[in-house]
């Protein structure tokens, strides 16, 4: 176990970097700003560069952070809830319900602000499909909740071809920026800002519950837990999550998956340490992913989900692959 | 000091009748065995006394409160049960996971203190884990995660213990060792316990009592010697069965003829 000490130093070191990680991002891009440029812009958003800053880069940065820490909490969430490393914040169909909203919007040409909102209400629907359709009578069943929500997922996964076969081509590379995580139009929401922090207060005061619930169901229950109840509830929150992240940028795969894996190998799977960790990685990774993936190219932009891939894929094997030769 | 008893407990499962009208109380300083054939129900007969798997008939009391309306909380401050198989799919150390025993004396926000972690270390030391704390429970054979999942057990402390086949993997020194902290937790008032076991032998040596399950819910349940005998475990186990004395009481083989 993680001494507190050591603890604390690494949420600090995590809230710094995450911190800093934002403000380099303002800095960064086409229009790149030296140290005085980019401290008048900071101090003063009237100032020459202060428009770009304070309208564009900031924002961005601060919803790419979002989404990461939205997307790994979510994954930390349904790892554990359906007790396989494998799940990821989209594995039971969540963003694929939003997806699909999302698509049919631009495909039939309503404004692009509206997407987060059907994306939304498509999110939402997919929840309660699945929610409806693996409850049933009975105890819990994560194998039944894990494939309702496959399935559910590969249905809406053919929805999509099948909008993609038949939209209209001036809409199809919004769509598919859509479908592989952009950020390029995102801009902070302070209800997805809201919506993080109190659900990580949630499932941090929740946070042992989680720990014991990882030993699996009935250890859970024999330890005190009413699991049904805690499961739809870790169910619900993930979901939420995953909702909340997908409205804004999309479908950006990776983070929910890979960064709770990175976070257990380095600090544990005690959740009070795995779950602020995983949050705020996960949000510094993607402000880093989302900064590369607006200037690798330049003045062309990238999905910031290729990004996060490329970037990842080598970090996690690597990391793996010391892990195991610790052992 | 807690008594769990059944009344007129019916239990079922898979269309197999565990037992019918079971009546079975176990008291403070008890040791109660549970013996019978693979198969017979005994997993499910602990889970229903644990409340993990529902009554067909009749009910599980704590102190004359039936335990389906406790909330699981409260239970597991009282209730506590050693499972068959542990499996863990995600990595922890050892004395995180005896940590977690604490669980349910602890409140929401609340984190171990000194004293929690004096009662790891004690339990870890009890089962001859210390030094083991920061290893991975993955990294574990089978007889030292056994270890730890007992530890758990008396990390949490419960006044009924319910144990399924706790002496699996364990060499003969940890069988030995194990049982005789059972029964001394037992018998120094603090605990019952109800412990299904297949060796007979240990049955014999440390439970006070036994309870027998014969199958189409029939069973028997007394003190240990007056229902150990050559006909009784014939019947149960159907096979040949031979009673020999030892200083330590009767001791009981099978036969082969």
């Amino acid at each position: 176990m993680m001494p507190t000490a050591q603890r604390r130093l690494l949420f600090l070191l995590l809230a710094l970097l995450s911190a800093a990680s934002v403000l380099a991002a303002a800095a960064i891009g086409s229009v790149s700003l030296g140290w005085d440029q980019w401290w008048s812009a900071l101090t003063g958003p009237e100032s020459e560069f202060g428009e770009l800053v304070w309208r564009l880069r900031l924002p961005r940065a601060a919803a790419a952070w979002t989404v990461g820490a939205l997307l790994s909490l979510s994954g930390c969430l349904m790892q554990v809830l359906l007790r396989n490393p494998l799940a990821d914040p989209y594995i039971l169909g969540v963003s694929g319900g939003a997806s699909f909203a999302a698509l049919c919007g631009m495909s039939a040409g309503v404004a692009a602000a509206l997407s987060p909102a059907l994306a939304w209400a498509g999110a939402l629907l997919s929840i309660l499909i699945v929610f409806s359709l693996a409850r049933g009578e009975g105890p819990w069943s994560g194998t039944r909740l894990l494939l309702t929500g496959v399935v559910t997922a590969s249905g809406w996964a053919a929805l999509i071809s099948l909008l993609l076969t038949l939209g209209p081509d001036g809409s199809l590379r919004g769509m598919l920026f859509w479908l592989i995580g952009d950020l390029s139009y995102a801009h902070l929401p302070w209800w997805a800002l809201f919506i993080l922090i109190a659900i990580f207060i949630i499932c941090f005061g929740m946070a042992r519950s989680l720990n014991v619930l990882a030993m699996g169901e009935t250890t859970a229950r024999l330890l005190g837990e009413p699991t049904r109840k805690l499961l739809w509830a870790v169910y619900l929150l993930a979901s939420v999550l995953t909702a909340t992240a997908v409205s804004i940028a999309g479908n950006i795969g990776f983070v929910g998956l890979i960064v709770p894996h990175l976070m257990r190998l380095l600090v544990g799977s005690d959740h009070r340490v795995l779950l602020p960790a995983s949050a705020m990685f996960g949000g510094l990774f993607l402000v880093f992913s989302d900064t590369l993936a607006r200037t690798v190219l330049a003045p062309r932009q990238l999905p910031v989900g290729v990004v996060t891939a490329l970037l990842g894929v080598p970090l996690f094997l690597l990391l793996l692959n010391r892990a195991r030769v610790k052992q | 000091m807690s008594t769990l008893a059944s009344r007129n407990l019916g239990v079922r499962i898979a269309g197999i009748q565990v037992v019918s009208k079971l009546d079975l109380a176990i008291r403070p300083g008890e040791f109660w065995g549970l013996l019978g054939p693979n198969g017979i129900g005994k997993t499910t007969l602990l889970k229903c006394m644990a409340g993990l798997h529902e009554a067909a008939a009749g009910e599980v009391l704590l102190e004359s409160r039936n335990i389906a309306e406790l909330p699981r909380r409260l239970l597991a401050r009282h209730i506590g049960m050693l499972q068959q198989h542990t499996v863990y799919v995600f990595d922890s150390s050892v004395l995180q996971t005896a940590l977690t025993g604490r669980h349910p004396h602890l409140g929401y926000w609340e984190r171990e203190g000194p004293r929690d972690f004096e009662l790891a270390d004690a339990a870890l030391r009890a089962v001859d884990l210390d030094g083991f704390g920061e290893r991975s429970v993955t990294g574990l054979s089978g007889g030292e995660a056994r270890r730890l999942a007992f530890a758990t057990l008396l990390v949490q402390a419960p006044e009924i213990m319910l144990l399924d086949e706790p002496t699996n993997h364990l060499d003969l020194r940890h069988q030995v060792r194990m049982m005789g902290m059972i029964r001394k937790r037992c018998t120094e008032g603090a605990s019952g316990a109800l412990a299904a076991l297949h060796d007979i032998n240990l049955a014999a040596r440390y439970c006070s009592h036994v309870v027998m399950l014969f199958g189409n819910g029939d069973w028997c349940a007394g003190p240990t010697l007056d229902m150990l005998s050559e006909s009784s475990l014939e019947r149960l186990y159907r096979c040949p069965v031979e009673r020999l004395e030892s200083a330590h009481g009767p001791r009981f083989h099978p036969v082969s003829r």
